[in-house]
């Protein structure tokens, strides 16, 4: 214990006394940790984006339904337990929220065009911690209750509708005897979404209203559960399942939406490698410097090697040193990663490329977001590597035979 | 009382084509509180010599006693544990730890030995006033010129109170009056601390000082002189 402290001191000297090759070697280091993070972080915020808007585009955590309906989304393919019966089996389950929809395939017609739309039927105040549409940001209104008898739909579909508040369309879907259903709807809210293509997609009118137009009182087809975290939805799972018969089937978000689900998978993996393979360009940097630094040294490692200093210790003391270096550039990186990120992570405006970003569902704000798992990772990584890569020079400083390196030229 | 005892010690070097033999069945005795010159022309063998009795270099035949311990047969890790306890340094020239101060490279020794952080630097600063640099503890070695270089370095031999210090030309780098004060440390320094000194040296001002001259030539002993009977 005392020599390592004897080392630490020694290499702790070395590092501020050599001060000039030591702030190259935090800035490269710092740089690399500090871009390891916030790359990460701006990923982590794209796929997390994508994540939730694509469950708030309304998979939720967890949802059930007929077992016909995800092969056949109309309205012959019911949840056989009415609203009263979901509201007694699911109220105080303790879910973050849940909700029951009419969701039905659906013609939308202004006087000018039409369009094949997801038609939603909802209760406005059970949804609004399930879906994607900030109520206080709708153009108009939002729906006011499930009696609602006006429409809101997105911008997208206004314009292609060339429609707009106040005006009226006519929706058109089947009821349970394949007859057309159909009614006419005021426009009473135009919504934003993060892609255009969700604000074609979706279309929202009053459940009951909607239940009225296809005759099926009380009627539901989908049933939407939300829990604390995405990533970790077995919990509702499980109460859901346990409340239900096998009438109905229960998926979660990542079974319904499975290339969500495989990009989350695939962004964890993802992370890894992106932060091993920063590392690696970065310990090429390292591993010369830390060489040439050793190289510099090698009268003086003569010296110490002759007055005493066993070769195990001259091996302590490089690898000490190095590890100093990396804990120093990971505090800096890792501050600069916070100093950077935290500001941005209200919204970095990518409009710019955001059509090409919409043909991967991504949005045109991006939300960098740090995870303390990521951050803990790189730190990880760049320690573990880090170590690895000081062995080498460390190793061969040890190996010095004193009298020959006393009388290297320097 | 023998401070070191070498028994027919051969030590060859190729260089080239060539095989240089730096010492050839060499065997002295240093007694306890000995100020020894070793001298010879460059590569007459006193600096294998002094290294192979430094533990620095192990001869290809023969035998090296410290302090009646045999160590020509000892591992890198037991040779480095008896240079630090038992073998005080100073060699011709880079003899510093360039980031350290004057005060640091004195401790150096005594804090790999893990001598307390207070002792060290009271005995330091003491060792340093001895040699007359009182006042340039906080220089580094750059700051200072190289008779005040060599003498942080005869401090830091010193400093641990060794047995037995071994020095390699180092006056080769000082101007004459810096080389006499020098050597008037070594010698106070031998009769109040009671270390053994071997010196190898050419310079005839070093020879002078010296109790026993060991005259070397092509790896072997040619003249082995008691200076204090002369």
């Amino acid at each position: 214990m005392q020599i390592v402290m004897v080392l630490l001191q020694l290499a702790w000297r070395n590092l501020w006394r050599n001060h000039r090759r030591t702030i190259v070697m935090l800035s490269a280091i710092s740089v690399g940790v500090w871009a390891m993070i916030f790359m990460t972080a701006l990923t982590r915020g794209m796929v997390d984006q994508m994540i939730v808007d694509g469950i708030k585009a309304l998979p939720g955590h967890v949802q059930m339904h007929n077992p016909n309906y995800l092969d056949d989304p109309s309205i012959n393919n019911q949840i056989a337990f009415s609203d009263r019966e979901l509201r007694e089996k699911f109220d105080d389950a303790g879910f973050v929220a849940w909700a029951s929809r009419v969701k039905v395939p659906a013609v939308i017609t202004s006087e000018r065009d039409s369009r094949g739309i997801t038609l939603l039927g909802i209760d406005p105040a059970a949804e609004r911690d399930l879906t994607f549409v900030n109520y206080e940001q709708v153009d108009g209104r939002f729906l006011i209750d499930e009696s609602d008898k006006g429409i809101v739909i997105g911008r997208k579909l206004a314009r292609t509708l060339e429609t707009e508040i106040g005006k009226r369309v006519v929706i058109m879907s089947q009821d349970p005897d394949n007859e057309i259903a159909d009614r006419g709807f005021r426009i009473v809210g135009l919504y934003t979404a993060s892609t255009g293509a969700v604000e074609e997609a979706y279309a929202f009118a009053g459940k009951a209203t909607l239940q009225k137009m296809l005759n099926i009182e009380g009627g539901t087809s989908e049933v939407v559960f939300i829990g604390a975290d995405y990533r970790n939805v077995d919990s509702v799972y499980e109460t859901v399942v346990t409340a239900v018969d096998d009438s109905v089937v229960v998926n979660r978000w990542y079974d319904v939406d499975t290339y969500l689900g495989t990009m989350m998978n695939v962004m964890d993996g993802f992370v890894l490698v992106w932060v091993v393979v920063i590392f690696l360009a970065l310990s090429f940097g390292l591993v010369n410097t830390l060489i040439m630094a050793v190289f510099e040294r090698v009268r003086e490692i003569g010296l110490m090697l002759a007055l005493g200093m066993k070769p195990a210790s001259i091996l302590g003391q490089i690898v000490i040193e190095s590890m100093l270096l990396l804990a120093l550039g990971l505090a800096i990186g890792d501050l600069l990663a916070f100093a950077t990120v935290l500001p941005l992570e209200g919204g970095i405006d990518i409009s710019f490329v955001g059509q090409g970003m919409e043909m991967f569902g991504a949005a045109s704000v991006l939300y960098p977001k740090l995870y303390m798992n990521d951050i803990v990772l790189a730190n990880a990584v760049v320690l573990v590597l880090g170590f690895l890569a000081s062995l080498s020079p460390a190793w061969r400083a040890s190996r010095y035979e004193p009298v020959e390196a006393l009388t290297k030229v320097g | 009382m023998t401070a070191v005892r070498c028994v027919d010690l051969c030590k060859t070097y190729r260089q080239g084509d060539q095989d240089i033999k730096a010492l050839d069945h060499v065997s002295i005795e240093v007694a306890k509180g000995g100020f020894v010159c070793l001298s010879a022309p460059s590569g007459g063998g006193k600096t294998t010599l002094l290294n192979a009795i430094g533990g620095l270099d192990i001869p290809d035949s023969g035998e090296v006693y410290v302090d009646e311990q045999r160590i020509d047969n000892l591992s890198k890790g037991d040779l480095a544990d008896l240079r630090l306890r038992q073998i005080g340094f100073v060699f011709q020239a880079y003899n510093l730890i360039p980031v350290l101060t004057a005060e640091e490279n004195v401790e150096f020794v005594m804090q790999v030995q893990g001598v307390a952080a207070a002792e060290r630097s009271e005995k330091a600063r003491a060792i340093l006033k001895e040699v007359g640099l009182e006042g340039l503890e906080n220089r580094r070695p750059a700051d200072m010129s190289g008779g005040q270089q060599q003498r942080v370095a005869v401090a830091r031999a010193v400093a641990s109170r060794p047995a037995l210090i071994l020095a390699d030309e180092p006056t080769a780098n000082l101007d004459s009056k810096t080389s006499d004060e020098l050597m008037q440390l070594f010698t106070v320094l031998n009769e109040s601390h009671g270390s053994t000194f071997i010196i190898a040296s050419h310079d005839q001002r070093v020879m002078n000082y010296a109790k026993r001259l060991i005259r070397m030539l092509d790896g072997r002993i040619v003249e082995d002189i008691d200076q204090r009977a002369a």
